[in-house]
């Protein structure tokens, strides 16, 4: 594999960018999402997550039944701001003070 | 080479000066301030050891919307403000990171005459203070943001200096030159006890390991209850649930962050092109808004996406990508909670900053760490005394607060 090789498609990370997270001694899924970016883009993961896991378990930074994904955010996929509207029960205020 | 930094295997010193108990923005941010100024001049540097129970940024500093503003209501908050967007315009050079900073403005609408009047008070106080304010009519107001319905706009305000910027980047910067500057950062261990010594406090890791600290900052923000508790330290902070949303990205499209004074709906393009956005949302009626629970909830969605459609209707066909939560520390005057603490001076808080902590942390990190390291008095210091409440407290100077 090559310094270019892409592990999140959605937010451009590469495979360097992760050695580089973990030469900064970070070894859990949350805090290498959290330092380049991965799994923040549209499929929120659903790709590079268990790349990322595996490199993980390769290196001996975590134990394979420690691993855990890191936390779905809703929605399971994109939904629109009209769709979400149309479902509000209160109606937005009016104007207060 | 690239540092170190955020380990749940940094060796601790057994005796450290500065202990700084939370990894947020205020903890990481007072920390590299504490190592810019120590060991100056042949001075003997202060030893500071930073202690977060997690990883960096999973408290409220990396659950965030990144809004930067000069535009407060009381002179005291606009002219720290004014110091913090100064030390952000040259912070990534200094950091040596990238942080998203980008000074699109803050645009804020009123739509009731109670708000118009907020807004001209803000500008006249602006001008006397020197930030560069200005008030707009509704149509100058949809001449920045074209997509906007004004309709109900009776008086907006624009500030052309505030923005947003990137939290996580921001974090990252300050941890990484704090841990170069010699600041040891334990992460993955949390502070179980708190123990008052003659001299300092003996601090008791989940680990069974200890250090001594001549000197212990709170920077746990939400949080900052339990620890304070243990020392028979009563302070009125409390935490609150807020929600937060981003769209998936897109061009860039919209310059300022845009405030609904009304609906406290808020809105932002992120450098990295989503659309990030909160609002005020009226409490559960089962109460569990007033929690450090985390969980996302489909009200705050539609809440916020009604609200959203009506003021940016281009909005509708756009994608909800993700949404997530993040405590606010909230004070109930609407000033942090920042010094000594009442019956144990030497258990500094630097919590309290409710909805805006993160716009204030690089102003805050350096006046503390003046405090601290050189005994520099700073106005903001007398105003944010953990000692008012016991005194029966202030009346609140701030209604610019959002969310
Ligand atoms: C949704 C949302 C949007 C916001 N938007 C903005 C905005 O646009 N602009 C702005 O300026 N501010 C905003 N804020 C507020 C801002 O995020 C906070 O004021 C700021 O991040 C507080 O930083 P902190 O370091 O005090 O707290 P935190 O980042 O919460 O850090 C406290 C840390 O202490 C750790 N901790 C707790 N207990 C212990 C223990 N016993 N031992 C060790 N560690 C412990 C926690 O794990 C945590 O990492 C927003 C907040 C939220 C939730």
């Amino acid at each position: 594999m090559t310094a270019r090789t892409f592990v999140c498609r959605c937010e451009d990370v590469t495979l360097t960018e992760i050695e580089r997270a973990i030469a900064a001694g970070l070894s859990d899924v949350e805090e290498i999402k959290r330092y380049t970016g991965l799994g923040t883009g549209p499929c929120q993961g659903k790709e590079c997550l268990s790349a990322l896991g595996r490199l993980l378990v390769a290196r001996n930074l975590i134990a394979p039944a420690a691993l855990r994904p890191f936390t779905a955010r809703p929605p399971v996929e994109p939904v629109t701001f009209g769709a979400l509207a149309a479902g509000a029960t209160d109606h937005p205020e009016d104007p207060s003070p | 080479m690239t540092v170190a930094m955020g380990r749940a295997d940094t060796p601790l010193p057994a005796d450290v000066d500065v202990a700084v108990i939370g990894g947020g923005i205020m903890g990481l941010g007072l920390a590299y301030h504490l190592a810019l100024l120590s060991g100056g001049k042949g001075k003997q540097p202060l030893s500071v050891a930073v202690i977060e129970r997690s990883y960096l940024v999973s408290g409220a500093s990396g659950r965030n919307g990144g809004g930067v503003r000069m535009q407060w209501g009381d002179a005291g908050n606009v002219r720290l403000m004014m110091d913090s967007i100064e030390l952000c315009k040259d912070l990534a050079q200094q950091l040596g990171i990238n942080l998203w900073f980008r000074q699109g403005g803050y645009l804020f609408l009123a739509r009731t005459e109670a708000g118009e009047r907020r807004l001209e008070r803000n500008v006249q106080l602006h001008g006397e203070v020197g930030a560069p304010t200005r008030l707009l009519t509704a149509a100058e107001a949809q001449a920045i943001v074209p997509q906007l319905d004004v309709a109900e706009v009776r008086l907006a305000t624009f500030n052309p200096e505030d923005g947003v910027v990137f939290p996580w980047a921001f974090v990252w910067g300050y941890a990484a030159k704090a841990v170069e500057r010699g600041v040891v950062l334990r992460t993955h261990t949390s502070v179980v006890r708190v123990e008052p010594l003659a001299q300092g406090f003996a601090l008791h890791l989940h680990t069974g390991e200890v250090v001594r600290a001549r000197r212990v900052v709170n920077a746990t923000g939400a949080w900052s209850g339990a620890l304070n508790h243990q020392l028979g330290i009563d302070l009125p902070n409390r935490p609150h649930r807020h929600e937060i949303l981003s769209s998936e990205p897109l061009k860039p499209f919209l310059d300022p962050l845009v405030v609904d004074l009304s609906s406290g709906l808020y809105f932002s393009q992120s450098t990295r092109g989503e659309l990030v956005t909160g609002i005020s949302l009226p409490d559960a009626p089962d109460g569990s808004d007033e929690s450090l629970t985390l969980h996302s909830s489909l009200r705050f969605l539609t809440h916020l996406s009604a609200t959203l459609t009506r003021l940016m209707p281009i909005t509708a066909a756009m994608k909800v990508l993700r949404q997530w939560v993040g405590p606010y520390d909230v004070s109930p005057d609407g000033d942090a909670i920042v010094g000594p603490s009442p019956g144990h001076p030497d258990f500094i808080q630097v919590c309290g900053f409710t909805g805006h902590g993160f716009m204030m942390a690089p102003a805050v990190g350096r006046l503390l760490a003046r405090w601290l390291a050189l005994g520099e008095a700073h106005p903001m210091l007398a105003r944010w005394s953990p000692g008012r409440f016991a005194a029966g407290g202030v009346a609140r100077r701030e209604d610019m607060i959002i969310g």
